[in-house]
């Protein structure tokens, strides 16, 4: 099936040219990588397609994957997609960022399928992605002054470790290394 | 508002008196201790009198980081933290993240198991309706009568549950390949005795609301949600099924062994508040065929895949989404393995969250009182919202 979307998405969607990435769980949910130029075109066109009808785009995600010696490194917004008329899914669409550090911007698809307008504010919150052309881009679940994006396979916790009379295991680590950081 | 204490010479403190000018319009935070108590949740609306222009939620009261905690365990080890999501219905969460894993490592789930997953879950959508019901009519006014009549029945199903998994909400019950323990002694014949008990409640609790006049007064016409939008919007269970569509991932999916029983998905008409009410109603009825018949062929058997692996348990790098038609609605766990004994990637798709996409669209133009009774319905847990 995911063949079939891929040719008709490089006819229908101009310049378009997905790539599909297999998954080798038992599970066989393959999925389907987009280019950010082409992205909003082409789900309008999964969701509106009298074929496909993908008009229930289910779960939103974002995967963070850490440099290794032969790419930077890259968010990843995940799209989990059903049809609620024609009842057929999931179709996995990705979307990719540049790098992690300064070239983390995507395209929204809240203008497509709204359900992806508060799951898009959490990867924006918990791993930093930008969703250009989201309606109202704004931390979700962190609060607004907070800095980092705690979800991120590097993210270091802040120091705030408090006074504790009997530390111990974790929080005696925890409390060594705040000594040597903040000596008193 | 003058508290009958207030001398009725004292005059109000300025703050309070409003001018009353045609634009004046009033920011005020509902919550995070009031929209009736579901939790620590907020809602900042924009008034003009009593009407609600704009709204929008705040989350994040109850924020634990879920995910990240998953991700540094083990994958049996979140088992017992899902319980605390939706912490109304902990098997049903067991249940999606069982399945989801169970998709990923390519396990069975033996025949019994699969009778006993459907027993439980359909218990907890028993628990989860009533209550949800008896705090919609306690929203309503309706203080004590009808919460207290539904928390009694709750109450023997949660019995059973502790009987089965040692703890009435926090169950803990299921694994990857099964489930933990087998039906203690007696077990069947109590829940068989609950089950048959139970439409006297429904009976009882539709007499008292479902033709009941203010109740349809402050029910119909309230809080509409348009099919278009519920489907764009990505709302599942009971909320979109009241919009009209039909949509049941049991139907669906056909997960576990749903496709061996015979029940019906009742659609709503208006998607309004009596909708979402009257869908609850009918698909607890539904619920009690669907046990009535699991109750009938539970077959004998193991209740675990014996190529299950409980000690240094590791999928094959991959990934895969399993979901569940949850009480609540479309529960879904994407998981993505390295190899590792720690779920690489471990996200919740939590059906509370997304369903509150919609309320500012179903209560603009209504009142306060509407806004805590539309906001009731969208029946939201707080743990499972924020995660």
């Amino acid at each position: 099936m995911l063949e079939e979307i891929k040719v008709r998405l490089e006819t229908s969607v101009p310049g378009c040219s997905p790539e599909i990435i297999l998954n080798g769980s038992p599970s066989g949910q393959h999925s389907l990588l987009l280019d950010s130029a082409h992205a909003v075109e082409a789900a309008t066109f999964l969701r509106d397609d009298a074929e496909l009808r993908l008009d229930y785009c289910s779960n939103v995600t974002g995967v963070d994957w850490l440099p290794t010696e032969t790419s930077p490194g890259y968010l990843e917004a995940v799209f989990h997609l059903y049809s609620m008329e024609k009842k057929h899914g999931p179709v996995v669409l990705r979307l990719r960022t540049e790098n992690r550090t300064d070239r983390v911007h995507l395209p929204s698809l809240t203008p497509v399928w709204r359900s992806a307008e508060f799951q898009e504010r959490e990867i924006f919150d918990l791993y930093g992605i930008i969703f250009d052309g989201h309606p109202d881009l704004r931390r979700i679940l962190m609060w607004d002054e907070f800095e980092d994006h705690p979800m991120r396979k590097d993210y270091v916790e802040p120091d705030d470790y408090e006074y504790e009379p009997t530390a111990h295991d974790d929080v005696l680590t925890k409390a060594k290394q705040h000594a040597i950081r903040q000596p008193q | 508002m003058i508290s009958m204490t207030t001398p009725p010479n004292q005059e109000m403190h300025e703050g309070l008196v409003a001018d009353g000018g045609q634009d004046e319009l009033l920011e005020i935070a509902l919550g995070p201790h009031h929209p009736s108590t579901h939790g620590v949740f907020r809602m900042d609306v924009v008034l003009d009198g009593e009407r609600v222009v704009k709204l929008k939620p705040v989350f994040g009261y109850l924020h634990r980081n879920h995910e990240k905690i998953a991700e540094s365990a083990s994958y049996l080890a979140s088992m017992p933290y899902t319980d605390r999501l939706d912490y109304i219905c902990s098997l049903t969460n067991n249940w999606a993240y069982a399945l989801a894993v169970e998709k990923l490592a390519g396990l069975q789930v033996p025949e019994r198991a699969e009778y006993i997953r459907v027993i439980t879950a359909e218990l907890t959508r028993l628990v989860n309706h009533t209550a949800t019901i008896g705090f919609l009519t306690q929203e309503m006014g309706a203080s004590g009568t009808p919460l207290m009549y539904a928390f009694r029945e709750r109450e023997k199903i949660l019995d059973l549950f502790e009987s089965l998994t040692g703890s009435r909400m926090m169950c803990n019950y299921m694994r990857f390949g099964g489930c933990r323990v087998e039906l203690p002694a007696g077990w069947l014949e109590q829940t068989k005795k609950v089950v048959k008990d139970f439409p006297r409640f429904l009976d009882e609790y539709e007499q008292l609301l479902t033709g009941n006049e203010i109740f349809m007064a402050r029910a119909q016409g309230v809080g509409v949600l348009k099919k278009d939008l519920a489907i764009n919007a990505g709302i599942t269970g009971p909320m979109l099924r009241a919009s009209g569509v039909n949509y049941d991932i049991r139907k669906v999916d056909k997960y576990g062994i749903y496709d061996r029983f015979d029940f019906k998905i009742p659609l709503g008409e208006h998607g309004d508040v009596y909708d979402r009410y009257m869908v609850r109603m009918l698909e607890m009825r539904e619920s009690l065929k669907i046990l009535n018949q699991a109750l009938r062929d539970l077959p004998q058997g193991p209740i675990m895949d014996p190529k299950a692996k409980i000690r240094g348990f590791r999928p094959k790098p991959g990934e895969s989404y399993g979901r569940i038609e949850a009480p609540k609605g479309e529960l879904g766990f994407y998981l993505i393995s390295d190899g590792s004994p720690n779920p690489f990637r471990y996200r919740v798709r939590p059906p509370s969250l997304i369903n509150l996409t919609v309320l500012e669209d179903m209560c603009r133009g209504y009142s306060i009182a509407d806004t805590i009774v539309i906001f009731g319905t969208v029946d939201i847990v707080l743990g499972e919202v924020d995660r």
